[in-house]
């Protein structure tokens, strides 16, 4: 990024400078060294895209597209279609960056605006703890405390919402008085709690890059602090903001362990939220173990190369908002 | 501000009424958002911590044997998974690291604006993306296919997720190097390999440390590469290349499931062995980052 020229070893002018015209060979071959452990990224990235969709291929041959995007999935008959679980992951993932979006947003803005920098070390503190426990932890505690725990609270919305329009089909009960602790929403909530580090930390990166100038002039206009963020913070790191939630969503969609325990394992489309469901990664970890006949396994294989996909399709749009935001500010500055 | 402009007089007053309100509840909503954060992660701790106590002993965390799910949990121990689970990750940190490490200093040192050394960098960024879960899937696509369950596959896959994180955290330290040093060291003659190994690495060491732990202390607690790498086996296999393996992590998971007080009981005790070994991990990064942000200064 820096505009500066990198200064290079000096090129020995010749015999006369008494000095070696060649560059000795421990030299050239650090250089190598390094070239090829850069190369490995690529390398294994190739790989990934072509050893997987390989072993996936009598997936796409044996059921074909129409057979793939269909809803049913059932291995002992032979029926493997994906359907269920990319909308699982769909919307377990988008529950959890709702969730997650304005709880980032509130701690970055907390984190850049509203404590002097002595405290905000403990906040940090905080957020890097959330952000190393384990995913098999969340799983656990999700499975055994959360899920009994939040059953009961999602009878009493359930029947509070039960009838209205639209609310009663996302949180309504399903068939007249079901509803279940282990559900689309139940993993939905653990996601949330599992990305927002993540989205805080880069939404904080973002915020930091205003200009204590804007920020001063709303000041200087007389603005109270939350004006100063709705016109001087908001405008310049918009973009940026939506760029880590993005970052978040494509981690949401990949995650599996926590979701595997919590999602209630029922590979079902269905507007209720409080009902079990599936998603792509914990179809994913949990059924592998089983799937030694051919089709099978290549169908599971074919869903991870299917997240594989979306999840580097995310991650990309996202670069390229948090990039096009980035040069537009620059332009500006 | 649309709010001031349309004012003729200034007014020098506090802001009053419903101006004053709304930044008040503005504020207390951040707080309430961090509070959001806090619940959660106290509620996993304690209920860990309580939970996992009663069954952590010595004899828990050595012995090798994994009863059957049916037993209690003071009977035998986790040894094999306390074991599976360090050697795994270390053998995976011993390749990632050194790697990544090497990889940053080819973007940063060798390729400066070359297409080369931007794509590997975006890679990079790429890579950190791809779920976990698609990681143990390729190795097993690539590895265990050919040549059986290990746990030096799970290693591959846990390096897979580490290499990255490593890059982008090393490349971030070696950009903060002030160019002067560089200078200096090639004016004394020196090869860029030894500017690089001598001058740039030490320079920057503290946050390449501290980024390392913090990507093992990541890899430590992963369960979806090891499910199909390394398998689940009850005793312990010190041979990190040959025969299944078993993990913490992977014994959580089966265990949570399990109808058994057993099992249960020995699931919060992994877990609680699992956080303590990533907190120590991320406490040991933030001393080395505090230590070396002291010296630099």
């Amino acid at each position: 990024m820096s505009a500066t020229v990198k200064a290079g070893p000096a090129t020995p002018a010749g015999p006369a400078s008494g000095l070696s015209p060649r560059r000795p060979l421990g030299d050239i071959s650090f250089q190598v060294i390094a070239l090829v452990s850069g190369l490995l990224v690529l390398v294994i990235l190739v790989l990934i895209a072509v050893t997987m969709s390989q072993q996936s291929t009598s997936w796409f041959t044996t059921e074909g597209w129409s057979g793939i995007f269909s809803t049913d999935w059932d291995p002992a008959h032979g029926k493997f279609g994906a359907m269920a679980f990319v909308y699982g992951t769909v919307v377990t993932s988008l529950i959890g960056v709702i969730i997650a979006f304005p709880v980032s947003m509130g701690v970055a803005l907390l984190l850049t605006e509203v404590v002097p920098r002595r405290w905000s070390q403990p906040i940090v503190y905080v957020i890097d703890l959330l952000a190393v426990v384990p995913s098999v932890v969340w799983g656990l505690w999700g499975f055994l405390v959360l899920v009994p725990w939040l059953q009961p609270i999602y009878g009493h919305v359930a029947s509070a919402v039960n009838g209205i329009w639209i609310l009663g089909n996302l949180f309504g009960f399903l068939n007249g008085n079901y509803v279940s602790g282990a559900s689309f929403f139940t993993a939905g909530l653990i996601l949330a709690v599992m990305i927002t580090p993540i989205v805080t930390s880069l939404s904080r990166e973002v915020i930091a890059t205003v200009p204590t100038t804007d920020k001063e002039g709303a000041y200087a206009l007389g603005a109270t602090r939350w004006e100063m963020i709705r016109g001087a913070v908001w405008p310049h790191s918009q973009t940026g903001v939506v760029g880590a939630t993005l970052l978040g969503l494509g981690r949401a969609m990949g995650e599996t362990i926590a979701v595997a325990l919590v999602i209630g394992a029922s590979p079902t489309i269905s507007s209720h939220l409080f009902t079990p469901g599936y998603s792509m990664p914990s179809v994913i970890a949990n059924q592998f173990g089983e799937a030694t006949v051919g089709v099978f396994r290549a169908a599971l294989i074919g869903m991870g190369v299917l997240l594989f996909l979306l999840t580097i399709l995310v991650n990309l749009s996202a670069r390229a908002i948090v990039e096009r935001n980035a040069r537009r500010m620059r332009g500006t500055a | 501000m649309a709010t001031a402009t349309g004012q003729q007089q200034v007014d020098l007053r506090e802001p009053g009424g419903w101006r004053r309100a709304k930044n008040q509840l503005a504020t207390v909503a951040m707080w309430f958002a961090f509070l959001c954060l806090l619940v959660p992660l106290g509620f996993v701790l304690v209920t860990v911590i309580a939970k996992g106590a009663s069954t952590i002993s010595w004899q828990f965390l050595s012995n090798g044997t994994i009863p059957p799910n049916i037993l209690p949990a003071n009977i035998d121990g986790m040894g094999a998974a306390v074991v599976g689970t360090l050697e795994i990750t270390g053998f995976a940190a011993v390749m990632a690291i050194p790697l990544g490490i090497l990889g940053a200093v080819y973007i940063n040192e060798y390729g400066g604006n070359r297409p080369l050394a931007k794509l590997i960098s975006f890679l990079a960024d790429v890579m950190t993306g791809v779920p976990s879960i698609v990681m143990g899937l390729f190795i097993f696509t690539i590895w265990v296919l050919h040549f059986g369950y290990s746990g030096l596959a799970g290693s591959f896959a846990l390096a897979c997720l580490m290499l990255p994180i490593v890059i982008r955290s090393t490349y971030e330290m070696l950009r903060l190097v002030p160019d002067e040093l560089r200078q200096g060291s090639y004016a004394l003659g020196a090869t860029k390999a030894r500017v690089t190994l001598t001058v740039v690495l030490p320079t920057a060491i503290g946050g390449i440390v501290s980024g390392s732990l913090l990507a093992v202390a990541r890899a430590a607690g992963e369960t979806a590469p090891l499910l199909f790498t390394i398998l689940t086996v009850e005793a312990t296999n010190s041979n990190l290349f040959s025969g299944a393996d078993t993990a913490l992590s992977t014994q959580i998971f089966v265990n949570a499931a399990q109808p058994y007080t057993g099992a249960v009981d020995r699931a919060w005790g992994s877990a609680l062995t699992l956080i303590a070994i990533t907190f120590i991990l991320m406490i040991v990064a933030r001393l080395v980052t505090a230590r070396f942000n002291r010296y630099a200064r």
